[in-house]
């Protein structure tokens, strides 16, 4: 760990004046950043404290739509009553998550920055492109069970770790961010970024970025929603592989359809595949394989992680499964963990 | 050979931990929790590569840096000595080169140099700060053993018979390999030292399981008279055998502390825990069983190795059960090793029987699979008479009641053999069920032990023993023990633990500290109130004038004539008070029975595992849900501690079946998953539904109580009997821990719901 300088912002302004050089950090639950600093993988010289700024609260928006503030921790977006009726993917997403102590301390724009897991890029003795640019992968010829199989590179297979990037990117959030240049509104599709040959750029936000809050649209109250997390054990791992359901039926018929996987992807991975392969047919399962076999034809499995493929085409095939089936059968199979 | 009539009650049923006030209070104090004045930290620098020489060492920056007192490293630290081999359980030591010694580098993580300041966060830059190059050669961390790699010819453990011939000729026959990865102990507590050296005495606040070793292998190593070694133990996170022998950190914190003139803490990081404080090793056993079509053994070949590191001997004796489990006429077990650049090995919770025990009883399965026989009928067809592997009879053996009961208890009986063909119902509704068992079993030993009890004139105890409380519950059995020969209440006595200036104790280690302390304090009470009688008859103030002390005795705290009711007592403390004695004592020694000559018995716990796991095909998901334990651990002396031991071990099982894994970077032999998110641990979401059931039948060729220890039995044959109900739900065989998703994503598809 290096010396660095701990400032309290105020508000949202203050923390952005402030954040002047790349090497600043903004710091709100601190579940990724302080573990990365103590392993010094970031090197910060500076970290402002936003947790003192307001942007807490979930409000109703007069159109119908959700506004959540960044710092809203983890725990009280995951039981609030709106995103518990309304936005239940993302509920049972960010209960899927981490522990209950991570939750309580974790931030919803924390949330959506968090760092991957690939154990190389907390190794400061090996290589890594996306720590130490240029400096190689270690992951592609190492230990890469619980890495990406889809929009990978030759220079990362890292995954996005997130549970609730997957859920808010079936709603389509958009992210509102506040820079040097004033506010501005990115839909959460065009927020990451997959790794490419600059992996160490995760997203759009430009140095000194501050994400102030995640806006969802108006809920579809007929539709129904699933989180699926497969993982080894039932607490506490990110997952081998999940998926993200939004679904709508009419008539047997699949009239509205998101699908978005985690744990698979270097980023949270929205398949528009299998959405096309599902939207206007019958809600049956060799529909869903297809689904499957559609989000999956751009698999590139690495050496130790071919099974995640298999394992993901079950993970869609059952999550469509619960979203399709009546409420009745529903509770019995949902079990968690 | 009293019966079992003649034990004394067990006035205190399920008494709760008497230092449980203590520890949810944070008032216990552990090893880091020792905060000395002028006191530095100490933060190692450790080695990136696994193999290789240290070609250049700067320690320019950091020594330069705030707060920075020293930074050692080989050229600088001071002379260390290596042990003399030990005898019995005193100057044992795993990793037995000391720190820095030289400038070959051996396993990922080595000691290379310590950072020493002022403060925590000073010494963390500092290490951070030492630039260290290497000259790296070729490493070896390869996960497969092969038999030619073997350092030596196999050592032959036990045989009987001509095994090979009858295997050769057996109508049935089962012949697989199977493996247990390396696993890293994660007690909650880290490794810690605290050293103080004053000028010429080391006071040493360690996070061992054994003081008195600590303290004969720290004078050694430190290189001055054991006298002046005081090693202090007062409280542990558990160990699990991590604990149980010094490692260099301890001797780095020490010798900087002699050197500084200062007290140095030293705690050891949650990633060193996967480096340098040893690691249950990998195992690779192949084992071969020869039947009759009736199921009767008619051989068993049990051949393991494990790894151990290039300058050390780390056996795991995965034999350990094999030679006395089933009765058969052949057998032959042998164990070996093979050298990778790792750390040393060391003893983990059920050292050789836990890895060896799951080789042994998922061969059986597979056997009673082969014979279309139940897996129980199958052990009950091959029950011995008596240790064939020792030609001993057993002091006590139950097995066949620890299935009978543990079957009753699970419904066994209504088992269906087919594989995925039990379904759940009510909350199971949809899941395929699979069931297996195991049976298990552990050394039953007791060590050489002193104790001190005194009586005191206040109407208290106090006992005392230099071994320590792992986290088990040995303070508790004490107390309870004082409380029920004295006769007054727990609150009343004050158990002094972990401290090498107490009398010598035994290890927290080998399930046998409990049947080692308990003959010496019960000893230790007959002699105090020997003391105390002849006070109360001694003297113009005598509570009991002209009476002999022979003639007197306790009960309840007071002291009455033998010939008359126990109500006329007086109380020992009034006795004392009135003498002007502060304290009647004795000093309570009892022998060993670890390695002694001329055994009548063989001693060893007994227990059977039932598992219930639960198989979602569709998404490849399975989960234990309950398991049933029955031990034949002796006396049990507080039925509370002792369930909590088993219960921890079954959650223990469920990680080693399902999901514990060390996994080293085979280009630079990092212990990859070294934290606690990576390295899978068995979570509360995780831990089954436990019903435990002790046996209670005492073994009183053990010791007066008829007590063994439960410390470690509890964790054998879990993983076998969850493979085993694997194996029935879903048709996979998994002959290589853990069962991984991946394993199951290959069972059968018309298995599928």
């Amino acid at each position: 760990m290096e010396l660095f300088t701990y400032t309290r912002a105020t508000d949202a302004d203050q923390a952005v004046n402030a954040a002047t050089h790349a090497d600043v950090r903004f710091v709100a639950g601190g579940t990724t950043l302080l573990d990365l600093m103590k392993l010094d993988v970031e090197r910060p010289t500076r970290l402002i404290d936003i947790n003192r700024i307001g942007l807490d609260t979930v409000e109703k928006l007069p159109n119908g739509g959700l506004r959540i503030g960044a710092l809203v921790r983890n725990s009280d977006l995951a039981h609030h009553p709106v995103v518990q009726s309304d936005y239940s993917v993302l509920s049972q997403a960010l209960l899927a998550g981490a522990s209950a102590q991570l939750r309580n301390m974790a931030t919803t724009g924390g949330n959506l920055l968090q760092r991957t897991r690939c154990m190389y890029f907390r190794n400061t003795a090996m290589p890594c492109n996306k720590r130490a640019p240029g400096s190689g992968c270690s992951a592609i010829e190492g230990d890469n069970r619980t890495l990406a199989i889809l929009g990978a590179s030759k220079d990362c297979i890292a995954t996005n770790p997130s549970d609730m990037n997957v859920a808010l990117t079936v709603l389509e959030a958009v992210i509102t961010v506040r820079g040097s240049a004033g506010a501005r509104d990115i839909p959460i599709g065009e927020f990451f970024l997959v790794p490419g040959t600059t992996p160490h750029i995760e997203t759009v936000l430009a140095p000194g970025d501050l994400i102030t809050h995640v806006t969802l649209s108006a809920p579809r109250p007929q539709s129904k929603h699933v989180y699926l997390k497969l993982r080894d054990r039932a607490s506490y791992e990110f997952a081998l592989s999940s998926a993200a359901i939004v679904a709508e039926l009419s008539g047997g018929k699949v009239t509205f359809i998101r699908v978005a996987l985690g744990g698979v992807g270097t980023k949270p991975w929205r398949s528009h595949e299998a959405e096309a392969a599902l939207l206007d047919g019958p809600a049956e399962i060799a529909n869903f394989h297809r689904a499957a076999d559609a989000a999956l034809r751009d698999a590139h499995p690495q050496s130790e992680n071919a099974f995640k493929v298999e394992l993901t085409r079950r993970c869609i095939t059952h999550a469509l499964t619960l979203a399709t089936q009546s409420a009745s059968t529903r509770s019995a199979s949902t079990r968690p963990a | 050979m009293a019966t079992r009539s003649t034990l004394p009650p067990r006035t205190n049923g399920s008494l709760p931990r008497v230092d449980g006030p203590l520890k949810v209070t944070g008032t216990a104090r552990y090893s880091s929790d020792y905060n000395l004045p002028g006191m530095l930290y100490a933060v190692p620098v450790c080695a990136t590569i696994a193999s290789g020489t240290i070609a250049g060492l700067d320690t320019s920056r950091a020594q330069s840096m705030p707060g920075v007192k020293a930074i050692y490293h080989r050229a600088n630290l001071g002379k260390l000595f290596r042990t003399a081999p030990p005898s019995g359980f005193s100057g044992i030591v795993d990793e037995k080169r000391p720190p820095f010694e030289d400038d070959t580098i051996r396993y990922y993580g080595q000691y290379v140099a310590v950072a020493i300041a002022l403060t925590f966060e000073q010494a963390v830059a500092a290490a951070n700060a030492v630039k260290v190059t290497y000259k790296a050669t070729t490493l070896n961390v390869t996960t497969h053993f092969m038999e030619s790699e073997a350092t030596d010819k196999p050592n032959v453990d036990s045989h009987r018979g001509d095994p090979d011939a009858a295997f050769a000729s057996a109508p049935v026959k089962i012949d697989q390999t199977y493996a247990t990865p390396t696993e890293t102990h994660n007690p909650i507590e880290l490794h810690a030292s605290v050293a103080d050296f004053d000028g010429q005495n080391f006071t040493l606040y360690e996070t061992t399981q054994a003081v008195c070793n600590a303290q004969d292998v720290m004078a050694q190593m430190l290189g001055v008279p054991v006298e002046n070694v005081r090693v202090i133990s007062r409280f542990l996170g558990s160990g699990f055998g991590g604990k149980l022998w010094p490692w260099p950190h301890a001797l780095i914190a020490a010798q900087a502390s002699r050197n500084l003139g200062r007290p140095v803490k030293l705690v050891v990081t949650r990633d060193m825990m996967f480096q340098n404080v040893g690691h249950r090793p990998r195992t690779q056993q192949r084992v071969r069983l020869g039947a009759t079509p009736q199921g009767k053994l008619v051989a068993l070949m049990h051949d393991s190795l494990n790894h151990t590191s290039l300058l050390d001997d780390y056996s795991e004796g995965c034999s350990e059960a094999t030679p006395y489990s089933y009765s058969v006429a052949n057998l032959r077990a042998t164990s070996g090793m093979v050298r990778r650049n790792v750390g040393t090995p060391t003893s983990m919770r059920g050292p050789g029987a836990v890895p060896g025990l799951f080789a042994l009883e998922s061969a059986i399965d597979e056997l009673a699979v082969e014979l279309k026989l139940d897996p129980l009928q199958l052990r009950l067809l091959n029950e011995p008479e008596k240790d064939e592997g020792r030609n001993l009879p057993f002091s006590s053996r139950h097995f066949v009641e620890c299935l009978k009961v543990g079957a009753e208890k699970f419904a066994w009986s209504s088992r269906t053999p087919g594989i995925g063909s039990m379904k759940g119902s009510g909350e199971q509704a949809g899941l395929t069920l699979g069931w297996g068992l195991a049976g298990c079993s552990w050394i039953a030993e007791r060590t050489e032990a002193q104790a001190s009890v005194e009586l005191l004139s206040n109407g208290a105890a106090r006992v005392s023993c230099a071994t320590q409380d792992i986290g088990t519950g040995t303070y508790t059995v004490l107390s309870n023990i004082v409380s029920e020969r004295v006769g007054i209440s727990n609150d009343r006595i004050e158990v002094v633990l972990g401290d090498t200036n107490l009398p010598p104790g035994p290890i927290s280690g080998g399930s046998w500290a409990t049947a080692s302390v308990i003959p010496a304090v019960l000893d230790a009470v007959d002699k105090a109130k020997q003391t105390l009688f002849t006070i109360a008859t001694s003297g113009p103030d005598a509570a009991f004038p002209d009476k002999k002390a022979d003639a007197l005795a306790l009960e309840n705290g007071k002291v009455h004539l033998k010939s008359a009711d126990a109500s006329t007592g007086v109380p020992f403390g009034d006795i004392l008070a009135k003498a002007s004695v502060r304290a009647a004592s004795g000093q309570g020694k009892s022998t060993g029975t670890f390695g002694a000559p001329d055994r009548k018995f063989s001693t060893h716990s007994f227990g059977a595992q039932f598992a219930e796991v639960t198989w979602q095909p569709e998404i490849a998901r399975l989960r234990v849900s309950r398991v049933v334990t029955v031990i034949d651990g002796g006396r049990i002396l507080n039925p509370k501690p002792a369930r909590n031991q088993i219960e921890g071990a079954v959650v223990m099982g469920v990680g080693m079946a399902l999901f514990e894994a060390t996994r080293y970077d085979i280009r630079n032999g990092a212990p990859i998953n070294n934290n606690l998110a990576d390295y899978i641990l068995t979570t509360n979401a995780d831990a089954p539904a436990i019903d435990v059931t002790f046996l209670d039948h005492p073994d009183l060729v053990l010791n007066p109580l008829g007590a063994r220890g439960v410390g470690e039995i509890g964790l054998a044959g879990v993983a076998a009997a969850i493979t085993n109900a694997v194996h029935h739900a879903t048709g996979v065989r998994v002959r290589e821990l853990p069962v991984r998703i991946e394993d199951l994503l290959a069972a059968p598809a018309e298995l599928r719901a």
